[in-house]
């Protein structure tokens, strides 16, 4: 323990030394202004610390956007990564020109940005009730119970699903026929699937979703509201042009992360509900990319359309970035 | 006088009116949860028929017996847990050393490696180069390809490095290192003590996420000996693959007799199994949440 003290110490001197003896505050010098080199080498074990990570990243995640290139190249896994021969944007063309690539297009856009419409406001309006509800066993059960389904898994999720829309026997079957509807056939109709993937994720994440905007509204100064109330605003007036403004750069952050990710609908709970009569509305380009890549293990061309649903996601995120840098004041960097 | 009376009833109004949207929302989330449970322990033919809409009817346990029968649910159970324990605690190996690190303003070089790992926030080699890592790494059909590959999570180690930088100051620091404390022990027997909220925060998130996976084993598993329990829950919720197999090899007889209908033990089964696998978590989380809301807030903080 002292001798790492001791290295570190006549080192950190000893560089500093030839700038030092011309100084006149050496002292005060020597206690705060130290060369990088030996702030690096006195905390020798930071880079310790972040390794793992940095190794973690680097493999997991650096490699494989090494492994990009094959999107250019026929890869054959027997002559591995580097030695496929190159095809520049073969497999590009060969998406962009398939008939499906227009339906998938639309799907995974319509998809999110139905999913943005319904999902989005939502957790705003929630957040906005609950601060206006006093602390106490009401507003802590409805956020407890409000919260609790985010933690179920996707897999029972989607189980809930299709267990509560069977047409024999399911609950919300039952509920709708009670009003004297006949239920469609939710997940075999193509023209519903979007729907029941929407409202069963504004279910599952609406309540969640209120944290962070709770934690934005908890910043408010209260003598915003003392003043107006002296002015006398009413209570909804306060939320709408004191609350409200208050998590509006939440808000811009949120919808911008967002728009960034509007080709980005996930492949996880799709998959699980997908089936052969939704298909052709229920098919999106990572759906598509697990299934011509894992699947039927073409991996060059899936390689492809998944990098054209990240290089648009990335400008996406760039340019919506850039309108709210412009516009308002926040952004992402 | 007038005025003020008349905005206090329309206050009191738009009052009723937020506690009434707050009630609808209780009731639209809760609803589902409550039926589940009571189905489960509900005689099927009751369920199926609508008979049964909020309070159990016909109260039995069968549901539970086959499922506790069925060796395949126990086998992921365990497999479960395991991968949990293990992969969370190597995503906390991972994490707080990294996010403590970066916390640190003397530390050269935290920018450049705090922008490599957010970097990988906005864009990544994508699902079939990561699948071609794991493979040459030759991890398919191992554990550690459910494991390595999501290590560690960039917000998870914003949120811990926003925690260490508010939390502990820095003079704490300054202090240990004039006593001559080296970074190591400063880290495990200063700071790791006094971070105990997200430790558990951080646990807590890592061990949902790897107890709810399921595409990892999808991708890279293929011997039914190591699924986790999401994967037997997809083949009995979701690929409705109820064979005598998953609804349990050996029904006991009295069981089998009282129900003749397959349909209606896949039912049962179903609501049964939902209950067992999301228990652990619906069990802590009341307790947990505080910790849970941290963490979303800690993050949201600088985020």
């Amino acid at each position: 323990m002292k001798e790492s003290v001791e290295i570190a110490g006549p080192e950190g001197v000893d560089l500093q030394q030839p700038r030092m003896g011309r100084s006149p505050g050496k002292m005060r010098r020597l206690a705060s202004g130290k060369s990088t080199w030996s702030k690096m080498l006195q905390n020798w074990e930071l880079y310790l610390f972040v390794a793992p990570a940095v190794l973690y990243f680097l493999i997991f995640h650096y490699a494989p956007m090494y492994g990009i290139q094959i999107a250019f190249k026929n890869f054959i896994p027997a002559k591995g990564i580097l030695n496929s021969e190159w095809v520049g944007f073969q497999h590009f063309e060969r998406f962009f020109n398939s008939y499906y690539f227009g339906d998938l297009l639309w799907n995974t856009l319509s998809l999110s940005l139905y999913e943005l419409a319904i999902g989005f406001p939502l957790p705003i309006i929630l957040a906005l009730a609950f601060n206006e509800v006093k602390n106490g066993f009401f507003k802590k059960s409805v956020q407890t119970v409000t919260y609790a389904p985010h933690f179920i898994s996707v897999v029972v999720m989607a189980g809930m699903i299709i267990t509560f829309l069977s047409p024999s026997s399911g609950m919300l079957v039952r509920l709708i026929e009670l009003f004297g509807i006949d239920a469609p056939k939710f997940l075999d109709d193509p023209s519903w699937f979007k729907t029941v993937y929407v409202i069963s994720g504004v279910w599952q994440n609406a309540g969640w979703g209120t944290i962070i905007y709770l934690a934005a509204l908890s910043g408010v100064d209260p003598q915003l509201h003392e003043a107006a109330i002296v002015d006398g605003a009413s209570r909804f007036k306060r939320m709408l042009h004191i609350n409200l403004p208050t998590i509006v750069p939440t808000i811009s952050i949120l919808l911008i992360l967002n728009m960034g990710n509007v080709l980005g609908v996930g492949y996880e709970k799709v998959l699980l509900l997908q089936n052969s009569l939704n298909m052709e509305s229920s098919d999106v380009i990572s759906t598509f990319v697990y299934r011509s890549g894992l699947v039927n293990a073409q991996f060059s061309f899936s390689t492809a359309v998944g990098l054209f649903n990240s290089v648009v996601n990335a400008i996406l995120l760039v340019t919506v970035n850039q309108i709210a840098k412009r516009t308002s004041k926040t952004s992402l960097w | 006088m007038v005025t003020a009376m008349k905005e206090s009833r329309s206050d009191k109004l738009f009052l009723v009116f937020i506690y009434l949207f707050l009630a609808a929302a209780l009731v639209v989330v809760l609803y589902p949860l409550i039926y589940i449970l009571s189905a489960s322990i509900s005689t099927p033919k009751f369920v199926s028929s609508g008979e049964m809409w909020l309070l159990p009817k016909g109260l039995t346990l069968d549901g539970y017996k086959l499922v506790m029968q069925n060796p395949k649910i126990w086998i992921g159970y365990g497999n479960t847990i395991f991968y949990t324990v293990l992969g969370t605690s190597i995503n906390l190996l991972v994490t707080l050393p990294a996010a403590y690190a970066l916390s640190r303003s003397d530390f050269i070089g935290r920018q450049f490696i705090m922008a490599m790992f957010l970097v990988t926030m906005f864009f990544s080699g994508g699902l079939v180069p990561s699948y071609l890592l794991v493979k040459e790494l030759g991890m398919i059909n191992s554990i550690w390809a459910l494991i390595l590959p999501v290590s560690a999570s960039v917000w998870n180690i914003i949120v811990a490095r926003t925690f260490f930088q508010s939390t502990i100051p820095k003079e704490l620091q300054e202090a240990a290192h004039m006593d001559g404390c080296t970074n190591m022990r400063l880290f495990f027997q200063i700071v790791l003590p006094l971070s105990a909220p997200i430790i558990a925060v951080m646990a807590l998130f890592y061990g949902v996420s790897h107890w709810n996976s399921y595409f990892s084993s999808l991708i890279y598993l293929n011997d039914e000996m190591k699924y986790p329990l999401q994967m037997v829950l997809r083949q009995i919720l979701v690929l409705q693959e109820m064979t005598a197999e998953t609804t349990g090899a050996s029904i006991s007889g009295d069981i089998a007799a009282a129900m003749n209908n397959k349909a209606e033990i896949a039912a049962l089964v179903k609501y049964a199994v939902i209950i067992v696998s999301t228990l652990p978590i619906i069990v802590v989380y009341p307790f947990l949440q505080r910790y849970f809301v941290q963490g979303v807030m800690i993050g949201s903080v600088k985020g």
